[in-house]
């Protein structure tokens, strides 16, 4: 029998974990410059796109490509709850922000639960029929939701301001709250996964007949997967609508859905740890892409910056690691206390094996 | 609304939904024999406007040698991208999903690869430019109905590319192999069809109708930017799911159902125009609760 840790190590392992992130976190906001602390906050922002939908995609197995559509909504919703009455009077040029939502304005905390709420109803409401389709067809229905959320907020300019968007959004998101969300959000995901109920979710993305046969809902399983994937979503876009302080409809294409969708694969479908780290690489690794970009000159070699070119390299590595690396970093396997033990005490037995010889 | 008006728009709902049937069919091709949705399909169609602009152009081409310079190349396009993303993909047994995501991966490529070559502004596709000639933009008469000659020519070169295809499918030895390959891959690889060649060609075929469609698109839009083929693109695939994914005839029907619902709905209801891009979408949804496998698909059982 292996040899693993105990529950309390891991406990404590854990606690110093989250401390160490807190404290790295409380140096960033000292000492970091403006541009380093907001890609740390699009990271923190990106993990919460992406663990939520790997919950939905790659444990459950429901193929979505409407995400954006939810992060869409919690970023309206957060926005027109937050902002003053004086500046939406200010924004709302064409038709004015019908009433009560042009005297409403509240603090920043409930605007992202009631955006997440939002979010999750829309969710409740769209699941019940499209998770009737299967496989493609539910994934080019939900496309279609996402893409219907764009055009209604194109439209509505009582609500949303229509094509204008809405701007001067108050810049609320910091390293606290965006980190501070998508802990709970790692956390509350992960813990769901490890329940039965979790347990129950992956049986359902193996076999949806199987499960149904041992007794599992299948159906009302993955409305709720949904619509806890949607509350995340929609906290996300909040935070993410408070940190860029502006947007319009042309903010939520699907090309947004596709990003998160790179994050996932990268990290490897149908892991949570996968999708944390594959949303880091990509928010980072978009920014050292940056570069191919710029204008370079080597000695006499002068080449003008190319604008696209760094989506082009993006798009190749996602086909790059369809086909030769389908599993992504992690697979379905997780980063585990008891894993990095395992290894640890593998690396040290094979030192010692070498002394000996 | 007048009759004539009712005439004027029916005219262009046609136009409209015969374009959309000649991507949905090269969409349901794809799906038919691969199982995947080529989520590339709209780019395509993209990509064969930029070659007919730049045809004309830049290499001075007349505008009737372009069209078919533009139908080769995208052709060509077509079978490169099936035999450089999707043919490793089958080979090594991939599951689905993988074919799916880089499906999206080339459709992302192609998108990004379009502003990088081509520019991210857009191209004016208009006939002053030689692109096509300017006697189609002139109208016809008939009584009170006034509908532009590129209608008509739009709904002729369709019909056209229609019985080609048809003629291709079934009438000749490779659309035979074609419709074997789609009832059953390995049975057809047993009787002695070269599958890849038979996919590939199914590639090719669905590319060029996508070029057909684009040029006739950019005649009735002549606007080119690189994201041009995507809405159109989504909007012929959920032609082909409506109409019954896998079956030509599903997908020109889905195709005209589209077409004419986006044009009347906009035309009855101006209120509505805003919300075009949706009616798809909204018609999608209601047919697939109705009748899961489109209007004319076949029943497909759950496996077990």
């Amino acid at each position: 029998m292996e040899k693993t840790l105990s529950f309390k190590t891991k406990f404590f392992l854990t606690i110093f974990f989250i401390l160490a992130i807190f404290l790295l976190l409380l140096t960033a906001n000292n000492k970091a410059s403006d541009y380093l602390i907001l890609i740390l906050n699009l990271m923190a922002i990106n993990i919460i796109f992406a663990v939520s939908l790997t919950f939905i995609n790659g444990i459950t197995g429901i193929f979505s490509l409407g995400h954006v559509g939810f992060i869409a909504i919690g970023a309206y919703v957060s926005s027109i709850l937050t902002l003053s009455p004086a500046q939406k009077e200010i924004s709302f040029l064409i038709k004015p922000l019908i009433y009560p939502l042009n005297v409403i304005q509240i603090p920043f905390l409930p605007a992202i639960i009631i955006a997440g709420l939002v979010a999750a109803a829309f969710g409740y409401l769209v699941a019940a029929p499209s998770l009737r389709l299967i496989g493609d067809y539910l994934a080019i229905a939900t496309l279609g939701l996402g893409e219907v959320v764009r055009v209604i907020a194109n439209n509505t300019w009582s609500i949303t301001n229509g094509a204008l968007g809405l701007k001067s959004i108050p810049q609320y998101s910091n390293l606290w709250w965006t980190w501070g969300f998508a802990l709970i959000t790692v956390v509350f995901i992960s813990s769901l996964v490890k329940s039965s109920y979790g347990r129950a979710l992956k049986a359902i993305r193996e076999d949806p007949v199987a499960a149904k046969s041992m007794g599992i809902n299948v159906f009302s399983h993955q409305v709720v997967t949904f619509v806890i994937g949607s509350f995340f979503a929609g906290v996300g876009g909040a935070l993410w609508a408070h940190l860029i302080t502006t947007i319009d409809p042309k903010s939520f294409m699907f090309q947004k859905t596709f990003e998160i969708l790179i994050m996932v694969v990268i990290g490897g479908l149908g892991s949570i740890s996968g999708a944390i780290i594959g949303a880091s690489l990509y928010t980072v690794g978009l920014e050292f892409l940056r570069v191919l970009e710029e204008p370079i000159s080597i000695g006499p070699i002068y080449i003008p910056g190319i604008p696209g070119m760094r989506m082009v390299v993006l798009s190749l590595i996602l086909i790059i690691i369809m086909l030769f690396w389908r599993r992504g970093i992690m697979g379905r396997n997780e980063i585990t206390w008891d894993g990095i033990y395992k290894l640890i005490t593998k690396l040290k037995n094979k030192s010692s094996m070498r002394e000996d010889e | 609304m007048t009759i004539q008006m009712f005439f004027q728009h029916l005219a262009n709902a046609i136009s409209l939904g015969s374009i959309y049937a000649l991507i949905a069919i090269g969409y349901t091709m794809v799906y038919g024999i691969l199982n995947l949705i080529n989520f590339a399909h709209g780019d395509i169609f993209t990509f064969s406007m930029y070659f007919a602009f730049y045809a004309v152009t830049l290499f001075l081409f007349p505008w009737w040698a372009a069209f078919i310079f533009a139908i080769v190349l995208t052709t060509l396009l077509g079978a490169t991208i099936e035999r450089v993303a999707y043919r490793p993909l089958r080979k090594a047994n991939a599951p689905k999903i993988s074919g799916l995501i880089t499906a999206i991966g080339v459709s992302f490529f192609l998108q990004n690869f379009a502003i990088v070559v081509f520019g991210g502004r857009a191209k004016s596709f208009n006939p002053q430019l030689g692109v096509y000639p300017t006697q189609f933009a002139q109208v016809l008469t008939f009584g009170d109905v006034r509908i532009p000659l590129l209608t008509f020519i739009i709904i002729g070169a369709s019909i056209l590319a229609l019985l080609v295809l048809v003629w291709i499918v079934y009438r000749t030895k490779a659309g035979m192999a074609m419709r074997a390959v789609s009832k059953d891959v390995t049975a057809a690889k047993l009787m002695g069809i070269n599958t890849d060649r038979t996919i590939s060609q199914t590639f090719m075929l669905g590319s060029a109708l996508a070029a057909v469609g684009g040029i006739l698109w950019a005649m009735k839009y002549p606007q080119i930017y690189p994201y041009t083929g995507m809405i159109p693109g989504l909007k012929a695939f959920i032609a082909a799911v409506v109409g019954g994914i896998g079956s030509i005839p599903g997908a020109m029907l889905g195709g005209f159902i589209l077409g004419v619902a986006e044009i009347m709905i906009v035309a009855f209801l101006p209120a509505l125009a805003g919300y075009r891009d949706a009616i798809a979408y909204i018609i999608l949804i209601i047919i697939l609760l109705v009748k899961p496998n489109g209007l004319l698909g076949v029943e497909i059982g759950e496996k077990v």
